[in-house]
């Protein structure tokens, strides 16, 4: 199949900004599709709120658009109803993080077999500009006209301690690489986080006088490496991409069905 | 492995906006935005079909068919 028969085509062109990341990611994550073959009937796409969780408007797969922040709640209904099926959760950073930081860090500490990705564009777009707790210290927003004093997370440290056992991060720069790292985070049986530094050139961009769409995404070829590089060691403010852990524990699916056999068990 | 060789370039115009990223990564200067701001193949025999603009277009806009 081509990348385009995943897409609902009547919805396009969609409605992120020019030059929007977002839009990679959805290329990207096609592409990691169409190449492990799966079928549309066997993905179900979960989001919440923002400009990111508009993806799920335009793949035709099973898709649920749902609420601020609860896209894992209602994604852990999905899977524990439907177990078989892949569930693909495309979040924002406020969404996943701010709203949904709850959600998000008991989902990885449950190790239920969803795939979140992280579209990470340091702002809320949709609303206007408003500073996320991923906009970091000394940016500029629309709500921290004189910078912003709050510090960010670091998404792939947050998520290795909240027990996730797969965790990557890649930007809209390094496509392919994107595009393995979905693919291996769709495979993966237990939680994944997949972190993606995405370009907002309309209110991140323009606010803090990153340039166009182009210049941020150059700005992540300048300012990552891959994990263990000796560019690392001798500049650490370079941002690590790549796998930061891939292990193997027991899934929260599974290890349901083993609740429900001993109690079955007792009960008979 | 032989190298692919274009057949054409698909571009969807109405679903392009012009941002630029396909012409600014082309590492062969194949591509251009036209004067409404849509992109255009201008030089398609210099194209070695690396699917960079394709696989960076955040619109779905363009695409590479080989032979």
């Amino acid at each position: 199949m081509a990348i385009k028969d995943y897409i609902r085509e009547r919805f396009f062109p969609h409605l992120w900004c020019p030059g929007c990341g977002h839009g990679i990611v959805l290329n990207a994550l096609l592409r990691a599709v169409e190449r492990m073959g799966l079928k549309k009937n066997d993905i179900v796409m979960v989001s919440g709120i923002g400009c990111s969780s508009r993806i799920s408007g335009y793949v035709d797969f099973h898709t649920l658009h749902t609420l601020h922040g609860r896209a894992l709640a209602f994604a852990t209904g999905v899977k524990l109803g439907h177990p078989e099926l892949n569930i693909l959760v495309p979040m924002g950073d406020g969404d996943a993080l701010a709203i949904g930081g709850n959600h998000f860090i008991h989902a990885a500490r449950r190790n239920i077999d969803l795939t979140a990705i992280v579209m990470n564009n340091r702002i809320y777009g949709m609303t206007g500009g408003q500073y996320s707790p991923l906009s970091g210290y000394g940016m500029l927003a629309t709500t921290a006209p004189y910078q912003n004093i709050d510090h960010d997370f670091d998404v792939v440290a947050l998520s290795t301690a909240a027990g996730a056992s797969f965790v990557a991060r890649s930007t809209t720069y390094h496509v392919q690489q994107l595009t393995d790292i979905l693919e291996k985070a769709i495979n993966h049986k237990g939680f994944s986080v997949v972190e993606v530094l995405s370009q907002c050139p309309t209110y991140f961009g323009r606010k803090n006088r990153l340039g166009s769409a182009t210049d941020m995404m150059d700005q992540f070829k300048e300012t990552t490496t891959p994990i263990g590089s000796k560019a690392k060691e001798k500049d650490p403010t370079l941002i690590e991409r790549g796998v930061f852990v891939e292990k193997d524990i027991p899934e929260y699916c599974a290890e349901y069905d083993k609740v429900i056999e001993r109690a079955m068990k007792k009960g008979a | 492995m032989a190298k692919p060789k274009l057949k054409e370039h698909h571009i969807h115009r109405d679903w392009c906006k012009g941002c630029g990223i396909c012409v600014h990564y082309c590492p062969k200067s194949v591509l251009e935005l036209d004067e409404n701001d849509k992109v255009c193949a201008v030089r398609p025999e210099d194209c070695i079909c690396c699917r960079l603009c394709e696989y960076r277009c955040p619109d779905l806009a363009i695409e590479i068919e080989t032979e």
